[in-house]
């Protein structure tokens, strides 16, 4: 593709394009840096100079603080850590299966399910409905099981999924059915091994979403040690007192006063950094899923 | 594709396969079954409790024993002041988030073509891809370290510079901006790379040719990639319509920090029924805002199809 930028053949104006890129990705950088920054600052230094990218006097109690810490942050990593593992790997075996189904011509039903999975992208009762539904009904408030199933599934992976199963080469398939293979095993056996960057591209997209869910512990969770950590950060960031509350721990530190606002940082630092180290993987998926659905369409 | 033409000679065969048809649909239904039950349970039961929009709630009594009261929700909400602000709020951001984001993104798009080095090219992209992958927790701890009133980095550059610093988080009148510029920032590198992708796809040849014919590159962009965009930028832009009565939450609801003095300017149909569940208001009413986004969001989407399908032919439409 570059390739043929250059064979147009032209003399590139090219410090245009690079002082506004430049401009925009110091947007994006800068300020994920100074809240690493603040995490890092001794609290003399925040006093001083405000929140700041330079620190005069750096410190490491805030991670300290969260090393040796309060339940509540270990609780809701915990928390969070399992819904992401468990809501990714179900949810994605559950996504692969009802989208290879529906990528399969010989599906009777395939029609009228592939109706219902679209149906849900336009049209759903809304947040007051679906909460009675759940919490009156089916008793899923404060329960870890309303973490995790509701997202399970979403229209848009198995949308995506199944387009994707649909360019797999059929041929395979056809004669891994004529051998006598059954279509499960078809399916354990050679669709999934085969589609293992469809696969993964979904897994990452589950996997944001989990890691990065906050409005559930919002509306549905009441006990503290079952928020997930993005909801636990926003706690947090209102009332920096929180991380106090159930720490035993405020006098082992060292220092004689509490770091509240690199602590905060610092638990923002650790709640974004595991998905800043999958980003590279994710973003690689996602550009090539992006560039051929724009290219199709 | 041989196999298969061999299935239709042979007769024996064919009866196989007629057995192994009812078969195969019994193991896809099995394959898909764990989804849909979830899928019904989850989205499709909820759906009944859209009659809440016409009731007077009562928790006692349920949704279903709950009286009627036909249509007195909605004339109720929109003679509302709260419900009436966060209707034009909700309006008003998304027009302001549809122009930024589709001229921006185009504007953007046109720009990374220019970038020559390969290198560059990732490195930028990787950058404006960023905040994509943040949550808005995150996002609202960023605007806190560089808005708040005390010690955010803007209020110490301000006060450097030997301006006057501004009070963020109490002073409404700046917030439209920290919205729109926030839904930008954060949207920008995906709605950036999909433009670029498309532009990818134009054929060198309009380019070589046009350079044969002298044109400068400024004239190159108006004149071969914008009219190239033109689809996607009427499906982006369609799709958002379709949107229209949607909003962020997390942006809302998580990055003014509920400071009561952004209320007013941070008040969408989203945390409008939020607030209603949170006892703030009635809950048949919010459910009846509810309703009222659900059901004008689908009619818009359908319409919008519908427009897709009659101007740009069956292919290009959602469905």
């Amino acid at each position: 593709m570059i390739s043929a930028v250059k064979k147009r053949g032209l003399r590139p104006n090219n410090w245009i394009p690079h002082s506004v890129f430049t401009l925009l990705a110091l947007s994006c950088v800068i300020p994920m840096l100074l809240v690493v920054m603040i995490s890092v600052s001794d609290s003399k230094s925040i006093v001083e100079r405000g929140y700041s990218l330079f620190p005069s006097l750096w410190s490491s109690a805030a991670y300290q603080f969260i090393f040796h810490s309060p339940k509540l942050i270990l609780n809701s990593y915990g928390t969070t850590l399992f819904v992401t593992v468990v809501g990714t790997v179900v949810g994605l075996l559950l996504t692969a299966m009802i989208a290879y189904s529906l990528s399969r011509k010989e599906y009777k039903l395939a029609g009228a399910i592939g109706f219902l999975v679209f149906f849900s992208l336009l049209f759903n009762a809304g947040l007051i409905p679906s909460y009675i539904v759940f919490t009156k009904y089916y008793s899923l408030k404060d329960t870890y099981w309303i973490l995790i199933l509701p997202g399970l599934i979403s229209a848009w992976n198995v949308i995506l999924l199944r387009t994707f199963f649909f360019d797999l080469p059929q041929e395979v398939l056809e004669s891994a059915s004529m051998d006598g293979c059954s279509e499960m095993r078809i399916f354990w056996q050679i669709v999934l091994p085969m589609s293992k960057p469809a696969l993964a591209t979904i897994g990452l997209i589950l996997m944001l979403n989990y890691w990065n869910e906050w409005f559930r512990s919002l509306i549905y969770i009441d006990t503290e040690s079952k928020f997930m950590l993005q909801f636990l950060l926003y706690k947090i960031l209102l009332n920096a007192e929180l991380m106090m509350k159930d720490s035993q721990m405020g006098l082992s530190i060292g220092t004689t006063e509490f770091p509240s606002d690199s602590a905060r940082m610092a638990i923002a630092v650790i709640a974004a950094g595991p998905m800043m180290f999958v980003f590279p993987f994710f973003q690689k998926y996602f550009v090539r899923g992006i560039t051929s659905g724009a290219v199709k369409g | 594709m041989e196999t298969n033409a061999l299935s239709q000679t042979v007769p024996g065969v064919r009866k196989v396969s007629r057995k192994s048809t009812l078969r195969k649909n019994v193991d896809y239904t099995l394959l898909a079954l764990p989804a849909l039950v979830l899928m019904i349970v989850f989205n499709f039961v909820p759906l009944p409790g859209i009659i809440l929009a016409f009731k007077n709630y009562n928790f006692v009594a349920g949704i279903f024993g709950s009286p009627w009261v036909g249509f007195k929700n909605f004339t109720f909400i929109f003679s509302t002041n709260d419900a009436l602000l966060a209707l034009k709020n909700t309006l008003v951001y998304n027009a302001a988030f549809i122009i930024t984001g589709i001229s921006g993104s185009v504007l953007l798009a046109i720009l990374l073509n220019e970038v020559l080095s390969r290198k560059m090219l990732k490195a930028y992209q990787t950058a404006i891809f960023l905040p994509y992958f943040l949550s808005w927790t995150i996002v609202a701890y960023i605007v806190f370290a560089l808005l708040d009133n005390s010690k955010g980095m803007v209020n110490f550059i301000l006060h450097g510079l030997g301006f006057s610093t501004v009070e963020w988080y109490f002073n409404p009148q700046y917030w439209f901006w920290i919205h729109v510029i926030l839904h930008f920032w954060k949207l920008m590198g995906y709605s950036t790379l999909l433009n670029y992708a498309y532009i990818l796809s134009v054929d060198p040849a309009y380019y070589e040719a046009a350079s044969i014919d002298g044109a400068s590159r400024f004239q190159m962009a108006m004149k071969i990639t914008l009219p190239a965009l033109r689809p996607i930028i009427l499906i982006n832009f369609l799709l958002a319509l379709g949107r229209i009565f949607n909003a962020d939450f997390g942006q809302f609801f998580l990055v003014p920090l509920e400071s009561p003095a952004l209320h007013d300017v941070s008040s969408v149909l989203d945390t409008y029924v939020y607030s209603a569940l949170r006892g703030g208001a009635d809950l048949g009413m919010g459910a009846a805002a509810g309703l009222f986004q659900s059901f004008a969001g689908f009619v818009l989407v359908l319409a919008v199809n519908f427009f897709i399908r009659y101007r740009n032919g069956r292919e290009s439409a959602m469905f």
